[in-house]
């Protein structure tokens, strides 16, 4: 429960005024009012981060419903449609439902915050885009309901998060369970692209005074990258629903091979959005990593201008690597070679960060924190993630393990290991931000060991059944395989992470209650978002901030010695 | 550590000497650009989808045998690119009345480009037989000047309000910049008409 870090009593000032807010807590439906038709950016952001966080419970309890039914051969807990629908609410949850909002969520309370501006750029279309994504996530699960088409087939979307041609057709999924998996992932795009523009906007008009971009915090270039990716590549997949909109309402032939379509088209379509999203992804888990890092090695971070370029380089680079999802339906040797070659130059734009980041921690004075052992688990987690990710993208590896579960291990060794340990060192760095008090670290502690141990008995045993030939997606197995144990330690796994998980939970509504007091500058830190209150008042700062190095709190602690001594 | 300075606050805060020359560029004109890159790109996407599918209508009619080059109504459009220039012009000189004369020019340029597709269409459908359903050709050809002409729709609707509220005399020096901002989208609709025209019209005929 205490912290390791020394909490600086700051001295609190007339500017940190209360009276602005409502006297009391005033009637329910006040309170849900002022949710509801709220513009501000710290409540929109903390409603996405809610919203993420429900979904987030959901998609997880599908993960161990499957992982229940594969744990031994030839179960018969969920039946094979079932199984489908689970797969594919998972996969789709997670990364639109999950996955986008809980980023945005961050990125919209922290990047307003971090360079001393009033709010985002267009406050309202960041509450429309919002709700426009809110709404996407209930169609999806609307589906349960509402999928029951004519023909009474389907409950909820059974055609896989990537919904390859021509599973999607009229003939194939009949009833409605595909047309609300199209509209919601439409909706969300929607509103993806809308978060995007508000964040380059943000980050391009509304820095404070002396804030140029060389002296902008990582983690604000690093989402001003991000929303530029998010920008383009979502458009795509945009466009490719509305094409298979189009086929089964309209009856156009775009993923129609009867009459001449191509369903590699779609596959194309699909996945120029599906991977750079990986990288729209992570590189929110960088951007909290480049903050996190530093402050509990209590250095400044290694290699800025490094760090902003290779950002940029792993978003053009993004862009040119899609077909890697697609080795196996045979592209011929020089699509081959190009996307071999291109998936393994990211590696190189990424190792330099990873250097960076190391090269931050060689001779800091680290500062182990549940925020810090996270961001730690995170550096070791992601550099395997990469490295079977090198592996993979070599098209002889490929073809013999496509659509095994050492790609499933593979990508969710990205997203649990790398992107989810982010999220959750993210939560234990901005909770007393966010809220005003500390996460309670014992807790956070056992949640990091117990989520530690799940996470790598579940996603490194995974590997083993992928090189032994199992394929994803089949929702049983022989038991002459020599699968079962496996399956078995993989799922015991599950069940860790649902335990640290909740625990979790617990620790941020036990928290919210009964935590110790943060004050505004809990871990000694040096971004601007640390000076004002926590949590801060609906204007975010009373006086426009302007500053001269980045760490303008750095300076401010230490007038003797400021970081602009040494810009160049 | 705890050395902090008291006032003001922990707000890291100059005297503003910096003040008066740090300007950044304005939202409105880096939205548009944002909105227009997402366009942008959903756009290629459906220009690839008609490259892709040329000549591979397994049945017809194939373009060649149905489409004809539309040159007026492309004059007309590109040129209304030319008068909502004017309008903003007008607008940031203060003259309100030419910007309604102009705006009031780019409405109607935008809105014979638009019955012009219907035209185009009608025909098609009714004496060509070629709906979205005939062949591939139909498919993409359909979707992409669609696609297109919504865009135009949502522009001349916007417009025509600008124009209503610069009758009113609502519109005011203002409010150029957010005329400006409209203008970009404009001229961006324009710009893929450039790009549908040559892709459907003239190398895919």
């Amino acid at each position: 429960m205490a912290t390791q870090i020394p909490i600086p009593q700051a001295p609190t000032t007339a500017i940190l005024d209360e009276t602005l807010e409502p006297a009391g807590p005033g009637l329910w439906l006040e309170v849900l009012h002022g949710w509801v038709t709220t513009v501000d950016h710290k409540r929109l952001g903390l409603m996405y981060i809610g919203y993420a966080l429900l979904f987030l419970v959901i998609a997880g309890f599908e993960a161990l419903m499957m992982r229940v039914q594969l744990a031994i051969p030839n179960n018969t807990f969920v039946s094979p449609q079932t199984f489908n629908r689970l797969f594919t609410m998972h996969g789709t949850t997670m990364v639109f439902f999950v996955g986008m909002p809980i980023l945005f969520g961050f990125g919209n309370y922290l990047i307003p915050l971090m360079i001393g501006a009033r709010d985002m750029a267009f406050p309202r279309l960041n509450a429309f885009s919002f709700w426009i994504s809110a709404f996407g996530g209930l169609l999806l699960y609307f589906s349960f309901l509402g999928g029951d088409g004519l023909y009474g087939a389907g409950t909820a979307p059974d055609v896989g998060w990537f919904a390859y041609a021509p599973l999607t057709a009229k003939a194939f999924s009949p009833g409605h369970s595909t047309d609300y998996w199209t509209l919601s992932i439409l909706l969300s795009g929607i509103g993806s692209v809308g978060v995007a523009l508000n964040i380059v906007a943000t980050t391009i008009c509304m820095r404070c005074p002396g804030m140029k971009l060389t002296r902008m915090p990582l983690l604000v270039w690093l989402y001003f990258v991000d929303a530029c990716m998010v920008l383009v590549v979502v458009s795509p997949l945009t466009a490719a629903q509305i094409m298979l909109m189009l086929d089964r309402y309209l009856g156009s032939h775009f993923f129609d091979t009867q009459a001449g379509g191509s369903a590699v088209l779609w596959m194309h379509f699909f996945w120029i959005f599906g991977h750079p999203e990986v990288y729209v992804l992570v590189l929110p888990a960088f951007a909290f990593a480049n903050e996190i890092i530093p402050v509990f090695s209590r250095k400044a971070i290694f290699g800025y201008p490094a760090m902003v370029a290779a950002t940029v380089a792993i978003g053009f680079i993004s862009l040119s690597v899609w077909a890697h999802h697609m080795f196996t339906v045979g592209l011929g040797a020089g699509a081959n070679t190009f996307f071999t070659l291109a998936t393994m130059i990211i590696a190189v734009p990424t190792g330099i960060k990873i250097f960076n980041w190391l090269a931050t921690l060689w001779g800091g004075k680290i500062h182990f924190t549940a925020a810090m052992m996270f961001a730690v688990g995170f550096l070791f987690q992601f550099l395997i993630a990469g490295l079977t990710g090198i592996m993979l993208s070599a098209a002889p590896f490929d073809w013999q393990l496509g659509n095994s579960y050492f790609v499933v291990a593979h990508f969710h060794y990205v997203l649990v290991g790398a992107i989810l340990f982010m999220i959750f060192s993210a939560f234990y760095y901005w909770y007393p931000k966010m809220t005003g008090r500390m996460l309670n670290e014992t807790l956070g502690k056992w949640h990091f060991w117990i989520f530690l141990i799940g996470f790598h008995l579940t996603f490194d045993f995974m590997h083993i059944p992928g090189l032994m030939g199992m394929p994803r997606r089949v929702y049983t197995y022989e038991a002459d395989r020599g699968w079962a144990i496996w399956n078995m330690i993989v799922s015991s796994g599950a069940i860790f992470q649902a335990i640290g998980t909740l625990l979790f939970v617990y620790n941020l509504v036990w928290s919210y209650f009964k935590g110790p007091v943060a004050g505004p500058d809990p871990w000694d830190a040096w971004t601007l978002e640390w000076a004002t209150s926590s949590p801060p008042a609906v204007y975010n700062f009373a006086v426009v901030p302007s500053v001269q190095s980045r760490r303008p709190l750095w300076d401010l602690k230490h007038p003797e010695d400021p970081d602009s001594n040494y810009e160049m | 550590m705890s050395e902090v300075p008291a006032s003001p606050a922990f707000i890291p805060h100059m005297p503003r000497d910096t003040g008066d020359t740090w300007k950044l560029p304005s939202r409105g004109t880096v939205g548009i650009t944002c909105l227009i890159m997402a366009e942008a790109s959903l756009f290629i996407i459906f220009v690839v989808a008609y490259v892709f599918y040329l000549g591979k209508s397994l049945t017809g009619p194939a373009p060649r045998d149905v489409l004809e080059l539309p040159v007026f109504t492309t004059i007309c459009l590109l040129s209304s690119s030319l008068t909502v220039h004017f309008a903003v012009e007008m607008l940031h000189k203060g003259s309100r009345r030419l910007c309604s004369l102009w705006l009031a020019a780019t409405v109607l340029l935008g809105t014979i480009f638009l019955a012009g597709t219907a035209h185009e269409w009608y025909h098609l459908i009714v004496h060509d037989h070629l709906t979205i359903r005939t062949n591939l050709f139909g498919t993409t050809f359909y979707s992409l000047v669609g696609l297109h002409a919504t865009h135009v729709a949502i522009g001349l609707f916007m417009l025509s309000l600008a124009l209503l509220f610069s009758l009113r005399g609502q519109l005011t020096h203002e409010h150029s910049e957010k005329l400006k901002v409209l203008s970009f989208y404009w001229h961006f609709v324009d710009a893929v008409w450039v790009i549908v025209f040559l892709v459907v019209y003239v190398f895919g005929r």
